[in-house]
């Protein structure tokens, strides 16, 4: 009723907004007196997860496999996913054997007239959530989402283009063509706006079944849409960037957009660089931290750095370098020293256990850890 | 009950250091063993358990909107009565507990929920999992031994006033939550302390007490009965919430008398805990001063699995649906050292537990020297302890303590002929 008034005093006029707002809010505050300790939003989640105004979240409505070992997920997300770029990426956040695990997958569709999202996995070996997301994955399943991000997005202006990608680098990059040529039944549909680019795609992978999107590439190279130059390692050896003057003629009248991983894109950074060509580069998975014995604790709001060796307590070290710190039972039990660890690795001195948090991968907050029985395994950051 | 300490016969008399040390070890291999199995079906079970939960307060509460209707008033102080239970139970004590905190889901964590119960989840988590887990039943550091207001040992003197304390007993089941806020901010110690010289901390934590707890009245003794207005509803729900709360006061004040009162479990002297506990000791010590409560699988829920007392002191952060499953090796480890498990249904451990409230209520040797036939003269002998001055008091209890010896000890012989 009260709502209906709300909106009543939205049209009379400007000068009744003010106090319509108020009664908004004394509405707002009313549900949150009859819901309290928990918030409205605690109940409105049982019904609809994915509402205006809830936390982001996205439900599995597919799971398509790719290749053997790849699988494109269909996701529709809440409603205040605010769209994205092609070539973007999103975090998604999905709960494995129970556990919350962040990752960012490169959005492999362009904005969808049904508003769906998806996101292209391989699986690699010891990935948790990759393999989880490619074999367990259900649709169905509610995931956490972030708005989408990422500098590594087409060039609006056209012009003449070389993608590298290897490996799932290459997802990106078929968000992006996907945006500029759709496909569909009728074949590749040919718009206005797509004839400014000439793009020339090398491709690379261990080998030509290990290509996901390798189909897709391959029906735009046939309709004439882009150049595709396959590089498969197992017949043609590892790709040496020197010899990409030879395969891309015109290498250096065009922009270089580049994707996958890391000694690739160093390869090339110093290759481009050498030559004064512009590169826009993208790197999803940072390095393993290698959880070692004891490493230097940082706090990040007041800046100190406190030296752990592996076998003390967190807690003790800081305490012992006059670090204020929340502290409880000292054994483990009572959560009264548990802090945000945003980036490093500590071992739970009862079982050896190893806890990491690497930023872009585990939850933006941080991994909470028990301070009082956790012991620097290497170098780590406490939001604290 | 008295210390282990002072006891004639020690129940751990015949364990050696290197036996300690070695059930320390046993129960580090359970708890690995739980910890290394946790996965998707522990997370489905506390996702479930919240959101039945929040379906059933939900519906109880949309049910006394029409509580006007006698069946309505019924069916709603019912469900909303066990979903405050489940709420306290199963789900935020564990929660705070920290046993969900493996799962990194921010809206299951120990430092981020908020229970619905007058003590704020900050003030439990102080002098509940800090306090109470870590000196569990020594006489003076754990206050959950009598809340500071009761007698619960036989080597605590005698005066008068602990008469009383059945009905103490009573009214603070009846108010629990409210027991329990006060007594988290300690407030019998900081309301003795000049007003000018109580801590600043103690100040913030009192306002964020009240706070809650005029958010939670409001709730339930304004908010919710003003919705239920329109159908003439009002005082049948504010009625059905306050029924609710003194349900769930009720309930849990039974459980955890059941926990750690009953007659058998062992309290501890604070002299005799070693300055540095070892990791054994400490597990030791949690498992004589628990006791567990048999029964059904919705006996063990609605306990919050407090029902298995014993496993949840030695194992607190364990998920709590996990105990059950610990229990047998947990009790076989207590056979194979020779210590008593202790394990009631819940009605005569909660009797037991009265009965010890009742029992130190009185002199020492009072129940024990009491038979129908000298009821008149032993009453005879309480008015005197009660009116009499301190030496009268001591020379009464001195010759009291005497007879109950006697009495002991004509029923051993009588036992052995």
């Amino acid at each position: 009723m009260l709502l209906t008034e709300t909106s009543d005093g939205n049209r009379r006029g400007r000068h009744r907004s003010a106090p319509a707002l108020r009664l908004r809010d004394r509405a707002v505050r009313l549900v949150e007196a009859a819901t309290t300790p928990l918030m409205p939003a605690d109940y409105l989640d049982l019904f609809a997860p994915l509402r205006s105004g809830a936390e982001l979240r996205g439900r599995i409505v597919s799971v398509e496999p790719e290749t053997a070992d790849a699988a494109t997920i269909v996701i529709k997300p809440g409603a205040d996913w605010a769209g994205h770029v092609p070539g973007q990426y999103t975090r998604v956040g999905i709960d494995v054997d129970g556990v919350r695990h962040w990752r960012a997958y490169s959005l492999t569709h362009g904005p969808r007239p049904d508003g769906h999202i998806s996101i292209t996995v391989k699986a690699v070996a010891d990935g948790v959530v990759s393999s989880h997301l490619v074999r367990e994955a259900r649709p169905g399943t509610l995931v956490h989402l972030e708005q989408a991000a990422g500098e590594f997005v087409l060039p609006t202006d056209g012009g003449k283009l070389l993608m590298v990608t290897a490996g799932s680098g290459v997802t990106p990059v078929v968000g992006m063509l996907r945006n500029l040529f759709p496909v569909t039944d009728s074949g590749v549909v040919r718009l206005p706006r797509s004839e400014a680019y000439d793009i020339t795609v090398v491709h690379v992978a261990p080998s030509e079944p290990d290509s996901i999107f390798l189909r897709d590439l391959q029906a735009l190279d046939a309709a004439g849409m882009i150049r595709l130059v396959p590089r498969y390692d197992d017949v043609h050896g590892v790709l040496d960037v020197e010899e990409l003057e030879t395969i891309v003629p015109d290498l250096a009248a065009r922009r270089t957009l580049a994707c996958g991983p890391s000694a690739l894109l160093d390869a090339l950074e110093a290759h481009h660089a050498a030559r004064g060509l512009g590169l826009t580069i993208e790197q999803f998975r940072v390095s393993r931290v290698e959880a070692g014995e004891g490493g230097t604790v940082t706090f990040t709001r007041t800046g100190v750095e406190v030296e752990g060796d592996g076998a003390t307590p967190i807690l003790d070290a800081a305490e012992e370098a006059g670090v204020l710190m929340p502290s409880g039972c000292r054994m483990g039990i009572c959560m009264g020293c548990v802090l945000p660890m945003k980036e490093g690795s500590v071992r739970d001195l009862r079982n050896g256990a190893i806890t990491t948090a690497v930023p872009g991968e585990t939850d933006p907050a941080g991994v909470k850890i028990q301070t009082c029985i956790s012991a620097a395994a290497g170098a780590c950051t406490l939001d604290h | 009950m008295t210390t282990i300490t002072k006891k004639a016969q020690s129940p751990i008399a015949h364990l050696t250091p290197e036996d300690v040390e070695e059930i320390g070890r046993e129960l580090d291999r359970i708890r690995q063993q739980v910890i290394d199995s946790r996965g998707a079906d522990d997370a489905a079970y506390i996702r479930g358990m919240v959101k039945t939960q929040r379906y059933l307060e939900l519906g109880s509460r949309a049910v006394l909107l029409f509580s006007a209707l006698p069946p309505a008033w019924v069916v709603g102080t019912a469900g909303l009565s066990v979903a405050k239970i489940l709420e306290n139970m199963e789900i935020g004590h564990n929660v705070m507990h920290g046993q969900w905190d493996w799962m990194r889901d921010p809206k299951i964590h120990s430092t981020t929920w908020e229970w619905d119960n007058a003590s704020t989840a900050e003030g439990w988590k102080h002098s509940h999992n800090e306090v109470h887990h870590t000196y569990t039943n020594i006489v003076g550091k754990d206050n959950d031994l009598g809340y500071g207001i009761m007698r619960v040992d036989e080597d605590q003197k005698w005066v008068p006033a602990y008469l009383g304390q059945p009905i103490w007993n009573f009214v603070n089941a009846c108010f629990f939550e409210y027991g329990i806020a006060a007594y988290d901010l300690e407030l019998g110690k900081n309301l003795r302390i000049p007003q000018e010289k109580r801590s600043p901390e103690f100040t913030r934590r009192a306002r964020n007490t009240l706070r809650k707890i005029r958010q939670q009245m409001t709730k339930d003794y304004v908010v919710h009965p003003a919705l239920a207005i329109p159908t003439g509803s009002f005082l049948p729900t504010l009625a059905a919430n306050f029924t609710a709360n003194l349900v769930r006061n009720v309930w849990s004040h039974s459980v955890i008398m059941c926990g750690h009162f009953p007659e058998g479990v062992e309290t501890f002297e604070r002299a005799a805990i070693p300055e540095k506990e070892t990791r054994g000791e400490w597990y030791l010590r949690q498992m004589l001063g628990s006791a567990n409560i048999s029964g059904s699988e919705a006996m063990h829920v609605m306990t919050g699995n407090l029902s298995h007392q014993i496993e949840h002191h030695l194992f607190p952060d364990l998920p709590s649906n996990r105990y059950k499953e610990v229990a047998p090796q947990v009790k076989a480890l207590f056979d194979r050292y020779g210590l008593t498990y202790l394990e009631r249904p819940l009605p005569q451990q909660v009797y037991s537990a009265w009965h010890k409230v009742v029992r130190l209520s009185l002199p020492n040797g009072f129940v024990e020297t009491t038979t129908v036939k000298n009821a008149p003269q032993q009453l005879v002998k309480l008015f005197k302890m009660v009116t009499g001055d301190r030496k009268t008091r001591r020379a009464l209890q001195a010759r009291m303590t005497q007879e109950a010896r006697r009495a002991q000890a004509a029923k051993d012989a009588r036992l052995a002929a």
